[in-house]
């Protein structure tokens, strides 16, 4: 008993997911004694590297780097810690008749690229850069706070609320129209205002969908792209990169940095619960009965987990508890990767061009990305799915063997439950069948190169990383759980109902992504709290 | 001569439809002297009674009332001027194909209870929450929307009110609003019911008219509006005579108050003189001055055809032609000898609103058809026998049936013309699985598609809100920014129809706003 005394941790943080580590980072740095308890017998949650094929590295859940916000880079000094982001410059479209439509980070020759499909397209993406940066720029200032109760009267909340109306009033009346009617569009009505041609309509809805139980032409999709879109490497606005090293790199610089303030996390040392007494949270359980005794914690794990599964019922309003079962986590998403013999030939993407060493994506369509989400209502996984796919080693070539190739394939959309009943090996193998066959008409030598494949389904992603139906966001990124409703109207603002007890993962605003704006946010909210200024 | 003739008239109305009709009336009443020009025979627009098949008629676009606000009534006196309900506070039956059919309602609760009572509490907790937000967003509704940004105190006042408002709501609502405000419908029945019967009836409601299915984000907006435009009351009735007599009783109330109404007058054009209107011109020649032109057509048609793009800036002229104004919705009327049998229901209970829409995933699928431009396999439908309590439709003893189908797309892929008859059998062998002797009662039919609704109603697109109620496409953003507070880029000239705030159905809160908008101006 008196060791555990001695023991007593400043706060606990339930999973080292990045959000946990940023948030561990942040409150150790103020002094905090920080211990972070982990799962699995590796940090990472989803941002992890992981051997599971001989001599290769996989970045088996998240695969690109962009969202991670750079104060948080600097102020955690991750680069010291071993993090270094590799921005790519190109990616590629690939048509079912062959046809392709290449990404340059050049300016000027994407507006080529596009003025091949249509000339009035490419002077629309002069306005349509224009116009996105505009709203990452709006958007960007509101990542890094704490959103307002707008039912308060509480100095800070009117603080915040007004600073919001300041912000949005500074684009000037024109500005604002477009603004509102940008974050409450779809992305096909988005896109259908600037674009004619249909390939550059439906590369471009990708990221409107990614991760999300959403179709191009659902309503608040607009949103979600630039969602992926806010993200920067170095200051270039919408950019994205690889972490040397895979996605654990990410994750291991910040446990690294956590460890050099002097926190501490435990891995293979799952959280039964956590610990409430008079109304006040004073630690957690471990599986193995455990008890870990600390004046705070923080939960990085999904809202529906964190208090549907381990804080006893009893400790929370009931009003709260039904928010939270009303909050929507839809696993949407499967994710393929592939060990391959070599670089496969992709005959549409021409020889020499960087395209092939960023995002490849196959589609055609605005409508087929939508009837892939049609299949995903009804219950089965997209029988012509959105894939992105990249290939890291080209880059990065400490993931593979020589010569050989680590593949990343995203997929959208697979549901967490199929409406003929459970997943089983032989369902799974034929989803992960159906996404290699979409892949192999582009490639004729792809699927001769694959040497291993793992194919997770969402409920995989659940099993692993526990993010509840495996969802990549904690939570679905509409307008009901954005900002003040994220997770739960009355509890955006990182504080359970729980003395002493916080949320950091992204079920918080503002959500999902590597950002680790959650982590730093509700890190923020705790040394504020605990009287001192973040 | 005296100085350069006055304008004979203060306000051309371009339209008789029945926001244009209001608009009228309530200028009239105001004292300004209105001219209503209808390039149909009949006032009314999308508002009317017409036969379509020898002996019977039908409210041929919009068949029920039950968005105008009870304000309105009374301050037209519509009843003085003569509307008559036929049937009020109709309920609605959410037919099933078990005959196991689900009644709406006044006793609603009661009746749902017998099968699910948490369902009976939520439904009731539901349409009390609904009613409580309606009065925070009735003032809305029922005024000019403000301009953002503006260092006009009107605008901060009109942005203040609508504050106060919502948070006088109280915590627990107010939280409720922001969080449901833009959720799709789908996952708010999901989260409050069990009946997929309950479900489909009320996710029906929430998309009618729109070209959005139950999943869209957005859709609870809809509903929100639906019971905010009536005052809370939201309650169906039918008027004696349809649609039409409504509109008759509008138009008595704008002569009454002294405005001049023309029939088988279309307006050509709107004219402009160094930068302001000054009237317009018919197709006939006749040209017609006034101080100002208040247009109930649809933005396209005022922006684009009437006025011309050229007294326009281009930004401007893109975003009039962005607005999304395509139909979804067909009408099909059927002449019918006899009334058919439903299993399930008396004969009274067919006086009812009907509605096919077994479940929120039968709509569901039913919009993924649209999405790509074909119709419903299995549409959805509201069904109504307006002849059961207004003999005046049909030959005695004859029956008409009147039904919205959804989604029905204005750009059918291949088009319509090759089309027709399949989609009406489609929607018949839909029917048939709830009458089964339907079809063979059935003397005559008519269908009305989007493109048939666009050339007999003059909407472009034909949609029924003539630009699309969606968040991006309302308050202060409607139609588009700039024409959002019924006064255009054109002095002189104002808009009035289902284009502007708040939106469309029959309503008359576009024209009613509009008409204190142009009083306030003169002013």
């Amino acid at each position: 008993m008196s060791s555990q005394a001695a023991n007593r941790y400043d706060a606990i943080i339930v999973g080292a997911g990045h959000n946990g580590l940023v948030n561990a980072c942040y409150l150790a740095r103020a002094g905090l004694k920080v211990l972070v308890l982990e799962r699995n017998p590796y940090v990472g949650g989803a941002a992890v590297s992981r051997s599971l094929y001989e001599g290769f590295t996989y970045s088996n859940c998240s695969y690109v780097c962009s969202l991670l916000r750079t104060e948080i880079i600097r102020a955690l000094e991750l680069p010291s810690y071993g993090l270094q982001i590799i921005p790519y410059e190109g990616g590629c479209t690939m048509m079912r008749d062959g046809g392709h439509l290449a990404v340059y980070d050049n300016h000027d020759a994407m507006r080529r690229e596009i003025a091949r499909h249509s000339r009035n397209d490419a002077e629309a993406y002069d306005r349509y850069v224009r116009d996105m940066l505009r709203h990452c720029r709006f958007i960007k200032p509101l990542l890094l706070r704490e959103p307002p109760d707008p039912t308060s009267f509480r100095p800070r909340d009117l603080g915040e609320l007004w600073f919001l109306a300041k912000h949005f009033h500074k684009l000037g009346e024109a500005r604002m129209y477009d603004t509102l009617r940008f974050f409450t569009m779809s992305c096909a009505d988005m896109l259908e205002e600037y674009f004619e041609s249909e390939i550059v309509k439906a590369h471009l809805s990708g990221s409107s969908i990614i991760g999300t139980a959403l179709g191009p032409r659902s309503p608040g999709s607009a949103y979600v792209l630039l969602h992926h879109y806010m993200g920067s490497i170095d200051g270039a606005v919408g950019a994205w990169g690889f972490a040397r090293g895979g996605m654990g790199a990410i994750t291991q610089a910040l446990a690294a940095s956590l460890k050099a303030s002097g926190g501490s996390v435990r891995e293979s040392a799952p959280v039964r619960q956590i610990l409430v007494r008079n109304g006040r949270a004073t630690g957690v359980v471990l599986e193995d009965g455990e008890e870990i005794l600390a004046r705070i914690v923080v939960s990085n794990l999904d809202v529906k987990r964190t208090f549907l599964k381990t804080v006893a019922s009893e400790h929370l309003p009931p009003q709260f508890l039904e928010q939270v079962r009303r909050f929507k986590i839809r696993g949407s998403s499967g994710k393929l990767n592939i060990a391959l013999d070599g670089l496969p030939h992709f005959p549409s993407i021409p020889q020499g061009s960087p395209a092939i060493r960023g995002d490849l994506h196959i589609t055609d369509t605005l409508d087929m990305v939508e009837r892939a989400y049609d299949d995903w209502k009804e219950g089965r996984w997209s029988r012509s799915p959105y894939v992105d796919m990249l290939i890291p080693t080209q880059i990065d070539p400490t993931m593979a063997p020589d010569g050989k190739h680590y593949m990343s394939v995203f997929v959208q959309y697979c549901p967490y439950q199929l409406a003929d009943g459970e997943w089983t090996a032989a369902k799974r193998q034929a989803f992960g069948n159906t996404v290699i066959d979409a892949i192999a008409r582009h490639s004729p030598n792809f699927k001769d190169l694959i040497l291993h494949a793992e194919i997770r389904t969402p409920q995989d992603i659940e099993n692993e990383v526990g993010l509840t139906e495996g969802n990549i966001f904690q939570g679905e990124l509409t307008f009901d759980q954005l900002m003040f409703n994220r997770p739960v109207p009355g509890y955006a603002q990182y504080r359970a109902p729980v003395r002493g007890m916080y949320m950091c993962g992204s079920s918080t605003h503002p959500g999902g992504g590597v950002m680790g704006a959650p982590g730093a946010n509700s890190a923020g909210a705790i040394l504020r709290d605990l009287g001192r200024a973040a | 001569m005296n100085a350069p003739a006055r304008a004979r008239y203060d306000s051309i109305v371009v339209g008789g439809g029945h926001n244009g009709l209001v608009c009228a009336a309530y200028l009239a009443r105001g004292g300004r002297k209105v001219l209503v020009l209808e390039a149909a025979e009949r006032l009314g627009g999308a508002a009317v009674t017409r036969e379509f098949a020898p002996g019977f008629s039908v409210s041929a676009c919009a068949h029920l009332l039950h968005l105008m606000p009870p304000t309105l009534f009374r301050e037209l006196g519509l009843a003085a001027h003569g509307l008559k309900l036929a049937a009020e506070k109709l309920p609605t039956v959410a037919l099933a194909q078990d005959s196991h059919h689900l009644t709406l309602g006044p006793a609603e609760s009661a009746l749902l209870a017998e099968r699910s009572g948490r369902d009976a509490t939520a439904l009731t907790e539901w349409r009390a929450l609904l009613k409580r937000l309606s009065r925070a967003l009735h003032p809305l509704l029922a005024a000019t929307p403000p301009r953002l940004g503006t260092e006009a105190w009107s605008d901060r006042a009109a942005l203040l009110g609508l504050g106060w408002r919502i948070r006088r709501l109280g915590r627990a609502d107010m939280r409720e609003l922001l969080h449901i405000g833009g959720m799709c419908v789908h996952d708010l029945l999901e989260d409050r019911f069990s009946l997929p019967l309950l479900k489909g009836a009320l996710a029906l409601d929430a998309v009618l008219g729109t070209n959005y299915g139950p999943r869209s984000p957005g859709t609870v907006m809809s509903l929100l509006y639906r019971v905010a435009a009536s005052q809370g009351a939201d309650t169906l009735s039918v008027p004696h005579g349809g649609l039409g007599a409504l509109a008759e009783a509008l138009a008595n109330a704008a002569r009454a108050a002294g405005a001049t109404l023309r029939t088988g007058a279309p307006v050509e054009r709107i004219t402009v003189r160094e930068d302001r209107v000054t009237g317009v011109v018919l197709s006939s020649g006749e040209e017609i001055a006034a101080e100002n032109v208040i247009s109930s057509a649809d933005p396209k048609s005022t922006f684009l055809k009437l006025l011309g793009s050229e007294h326009l800036d281009a930004g401007f002229v893109r975003r009039v032609a962005q607005v999304r104004s395509r139909g979804l919705a067909a009408k099909l009327h059927l002449a019918l000898d006899r009334l058919p049998q439903f299993p399930g229901l008396t004969e009274a209970a067919l006086r009812a609103r009907l509605l096919v829409a077994p479940s929120s995933d039968y709509i569901e699928r039913a919009y993924n058809h649209a999405k790509y431009n074909e119709f419903s396999h299995s549409p959805m439908l509201e069904v109504t026998i307006p002849t059961l309590a207004d003999h005046s439709l049909a030959p005695a003893g004859k029956h008409v049936m009147s039904v919205i189908v959804q989604y029905a797309p204005y750009a059918l892929a291949g088009g319509w013309h090759d089309k027709r008859q399949a989609f009406t059998d489609r929607i018949l062998d839909t029917l048939a699985a709830y009458a089964p002797d339907l079809r063979a009662a059935i003397s005559a039919s008519e269908l009305l598609t989007p493109p048939d609704i666009e050339r007999e109603f003059r909407i472009s697109g034909g949609h029924w809100h003539h630009a699309e109620l969606a968040l991006d496409q309302f308050l202060m953003v409607r139609p588009v920014p700039g024409a959002a507070q019924y006064h255009t880029p054109v002095p002189g000239l104002f808009l009035c129809g289902a284009g502007c705030h708040p939106g469309g159905g029959v309503m008359g809160l576009p024209g009613r706003n509009a008409a204190r908008q142009v009083i306030r101006e003169a002013a």
